[in-house]
């Protein structure tokens, strides 16, 4: 999916890019919009950049920006190490080097006519954005769009204006933990608001992204109400280091993340969330 | 000519009464139809708790108030049910339910109900599983959120 010119580079080679603005978005966590000149990164949603900050190391993130848009180049990243925390201390016309895009993408195009329910997590939501906004671009091509998200508190949601936008156009429901008395939204699991909704069985995909164990739990919840697993996809997380599937650095069975992955359809490994220590 | 509906009619409706047909009549008698307005209490935390509520209408927050404010550990909606502590000694409110919108509720008399379940224990079977059911429900929710399911990861792809 990259450019000609993107494809001509050297996967290992770090290209220099100027971050262009920085927007604090919940505690700890903040989006990079990168300058890539007038023309898009071309990308396909659910695939992810290694971003190099000079001096510290490479961290794998996913795209967070729109395909379609010309300054997509973005991404979201919470600060949870040494590198996403030297990115945070990064401004505006500071460079940052990025290999990519890598890895496969959500089944967009598998999923015409189909009904589509998002179970997002936390900063799961994240690499879950680029999905969105391509289904919205093209919402004739889809069925009944649902987005269901789950944070700990109220000031974790993410993106909370586009949310709101995107509420107009799809079913949009929010779940917290725990609240103060102004939320309005609902509090418990993210799997708590598959009661409020119904599922048609046999003409629905499922696209998942969030920490593994809300992922297992979503996973179940949903087969619970009917879905296959081969209906299910779920974006997995793992240490990656070349992003090329040559280092072995993020294999998962007989997978590796960087290069089968970051997205796979449930059934693919389904057998690996009942392993333990995987 | 629009049929005011009864309340054993809109138990009948209920999914959690369902296949409770026999007993309606009964449960009916301890019921009533109930409204609050939002910000408007249902049960209190550390109080008798003599009865439960079925949600028609609204949505009610389970919460406790803390240091500096209030907490919401839990939201019911429409066809949830409100309040367990009827069921078992001390027969307390453990927290506060709060309509967090217009409410309309059937109110059930718990006390009504612990004595027409002493004397027919098909009907108090009825009730425990469907009440078991549902704290089970709730205490996998719970187990949940202490996990903290949303914790640090879903970034790297």
């Amino acid at each position: 999916m990259a450019t000609q010119t993107q494809s001509r580079r050297n996967p290992m080679e770090p290209v220099p890019y100027r971050i262009e603005q920085v927007i604090e978005e919940v505690p700890d966590c903040f989006t990079l919009t990168f300058d890539f000149g007038d023309a898009p990164f071309l990308f396909a949603p659910g695939q992810f950049n290694m971003l190099y900050v000079f001096g510290h190391g490479e961290v794998p993130i996913s795209m967070s920006g729109d395909p379609q848009s010309a300054k997509n180049l973005v991404h979201t990243i919470r600060n949870v190490g040494s590198v996403t925390a030297a990115l945070q201390k990064l401004k505006a016309g500071d460079m940052v080097g990025i290999r990519g895009p890598f890895g496969s993408c959500w089944p967009l195009e598998q999923t015409k006519g189909k009904d589509v329910l998002i179970m997002a997590g936390g900063l799961g939501l994240a690499p879950l954005r680029p999905a969105l906004y391509h289904i919205l671009a093209n919402r004739h091509d889809y069925g009944t769009i649902t987005l269901l998200y789950g944070t700990r508190t109220p000031n974790m949601v993410l993106y909370p204006q586009e949310l709101q936008d995107w509420g107009k156009k799809m079913d949009v429901m929010l779940t917290v933990d725990s609240a103060g008395q102004d939320w309005k939204g609902h509090v418990g699991v993210v799997t708590d608001l598959l009661n409020g909704i119904t599922i048609d069985q046999q003409n629905t995909t499922a696209l998942l992204c969030g920490p593994e164990i809300m992922m297992r739990f979503c996973a179940q919840a949903l087969q619970d109400e009917g879905l296959s697993p081969s209906q299910i996809y779920v974006s997995m997380e793992r240490n990656m280091k070349c992003a090329l599937g040559l280092c072995g650095r993020c294999q998962y069975g007989p997978h590796f993340i960087c290069k089968d992955g970051p997205v796979f359809s449930f059934d693919q490994v389904k057998r690996l969330f009942k392993v333990r220590e995987v | 000519m629009v049929k005011i509906k009864n309340i054993k009619d809109l138990l009948a409706e209920t999914p959690f009464f369902e296949d409770m047909e026999d007993n309606l009549e009964l449960l009916s008698g301890c019921g009533t139809l109930v409204r609050f307005n939002e910000g408007e209490f249902l049960l209190k935390e550390g109080e008798k708790a003599n009865s439960f509520y079925l949600i028609r209408k609204g949505n009610v927050s389970i919460e406790s108030h803390i240091p500096g404010g209030t907490l919401s550990v839990s939201k019911v909606g429409a066809q949830g049910i409100v309040g367990y502590s009827w069921l078992f000694s001390p027969y307390r409110n453990q927290f506060d339910s709060r309509a967090t919108s217009n409410v309309e509720a059937i109110k059930l008399d718990g006390k009504c109900l612990r004595s027409k379940a002493q004397e027919d224990h098909e009907l108090g079977y009825q009730l425990m599983k469907r009440f078991a059911e549902l704290m089970l429900q709730r205490m996998q929710s719970t187990r949940r959120q202490m996990l903290d399911i949303y914790g640090e990861s879903g970034q790297a792809a």
